[in-house]
């Protein structure tokens, strides 16, 4: 009877999400609007009237040159800022539900890893925090950014986890790291509202587009960025792996 | 129909399959590489409609931590058996 | 054909949302649930014949189509977020299962 009310509602709110955007005139077919119509074309030229070009327009108004970064990190800063307190939030709970001291012994798993696991995962260690360190370098200029290359950092130490039965890394050394790279994004901002007019504005001279050191402080926030998200979810692995106490 | 549109339709069928296929399987394991499954056909999409930021984030998180997560709370359930 | 199958995998994830009496099978219909909306979000700022949006060489700002990059940087802070509902989540369904013995709510809600 239950699953019967539940498939019931399901299908209703499934034919009525159908239905509304199948003929509206304000819900365009997939893939035919142009962006000209949409605030999105001033994301795009970037307020000016000339058009940017790579490797050649001096001091446009934000730096980058992938607009998907200008957008998370300088048009809306703000909310980027929510999002890197959502994810402490959660860290933070999970370190209070089943964190517990640091004498814990580690869960101990039914294999032992054998010679070539060991081995292999100190060399594939290296290739993978390397790669996670150029995606977040690049943010600008590449796709990716600070939440890739800090999830990258996090998987690399995942394997190190997985390698080795007795590896525990230092989780003061990781807190410490995060909790400043938090509070340095603030002062970020609040350096912006005493050096500048308002809160997280870009004060450092923007470049050329497509140099490696242009826009400001972007780069800077997505490094800060990158940090904080490793060591968050690094965390959150290592209290995942503790081992109770005995009940 | 271009190469597009027969690309697009492919990724879709798969898409309703395997999401189906992990919602009413018996055993939790099955269900969590379902889940691995999907995250990766949800790259592929990402790509098809030209979004590589999107794509390299979904694809980093979705394979390595969320699915680690699952299987280190599954880890516990065993040797809470075994005592 | 996309956002057909975009709405459709939201109906899914909420009808196994209501359905699952499994702590563990709740959790991944909520994670269903998100990557369909996340592909519904990106397939309202797809353009045909747009090329990603990204100044290159080759690629000036007025040159070409323009995919929308709005709904980009949207979907990603929601993948984010999504990670750490998760992360929680399966913290509290360790919890229970450390003090119930078991993942099932019709039993947890006997004892």
């Amino acid at each position: 009877m239950k699953n019967f009310l539940a498939l019931a509602l399901t299908l209703f709110l499934g034919v009525l999400l159908i239905l509304s955007l199948t003929g509206n005139t304000q819900f365009t077919t997939f893939g035919t609007d142009n962006t000209d119509n949409r605030v999105s074309s001033e994301y795009i030229s970037k307020g000016a009237a000339v058009a940017i070009i790579y490797g050649v327009t001096n001091d446009p108004e934000s730096g980058p040159a992938n607009i998907v970064t200008s957008i998370v990190v300088d048009y809306r800063s703000f909310d980027t800022l929510g999002e890197v307190t959502v994810l402490f939030i959660s860290a933070l709970g999970v370190a209070l539900l089943i964190g517990s001291g640091a004498k814990q012994k580690r869960l101990s798993l039914n294999f032992k890893p054998n010679f070539m696991l060991r081995v292999g995962s100190r060399a594939l260690f290296g290739i993978i925090m390397m790669t996670g360190v150029y995606i977040t370098l690049h943010g600008h200029l590449t796709p990716g950014g600070g939440f890739p290359g800090g999830a990258m950092i996090a998987s690399s130490i995942l394997l190190l986890y997985l390698a080795d039965d007795e590896f525990r890394s230092k989780i003061k050394g990781f807190k410490i790291l995060e909790g400043a790279a938090g509070s340095l994004y603030v002062i970020l901002g609040l350096l912006g509202l005493v050096l500048a007019t308002y809160f997280l504005q870009n004060f450092l001279p923007n470049g050329t587009v497509g140099n490696l050191f242009s826009s400001g402080i972007i780069p800077i926030v997505y490094i800060l960025i990158g940090l904080k998200v490793g060591s968050e979810i690094s965390g959150v692995i290592d209290n995942f792996l503790t081992e109770e106490d005995a009940l | 129909m271009t190469l597009f549109d027969i690309i697009s339709i492919v990724v879709s069928v798969l898409l309703l399959v395997i999401a189906f296929l992990a919602l009413n399987s018996k055993k939790l394991i099955n269900a969590i590489v379902f889940l691995s499954g999907l995250s990766m056909l949800a790259v592929v999409a990402f790509v098809l409609m030209k979004a590589p930021d999107v794509a390299l984030t979904e694809a980093v998180i979705g394979s390595g931590l969320v699915t680690s997560l699952f299987i280190f709370t599954l880890l516990s359930v065993k040797k809470g058996e075994a005592k | 054909m996309i956002q057909y199958a975009a709405i459709l995998l939201i109906v899914l994830g909420l009808y196994g949302l209501l359905t699952n009496r499994n702590v563990i099978k709740m959790i991944v219909s909520l994670n269903v649930m998100e990557i369909g909306l996340n592909i519904f979000i990106i397939s309202v700022g797809f353009v045909y014949d747009g090329i990603a949006p990204i100044l290159t060489s080759t690629n000036s700002s007025s040159a070409l189509l323009f995919v929308d990059p709005l709904p980009q940087a949207l979907v990603l802070t929601a993948i984010v977020i999504g990670v750490g509902t998760t992360a929680l989540g399966l913290a509290i369904a360790k919890n229970i299962y450390s003090k119930y013995g078991t993942f099932n709510l019709d039993e947890v809600e006997e004892k």
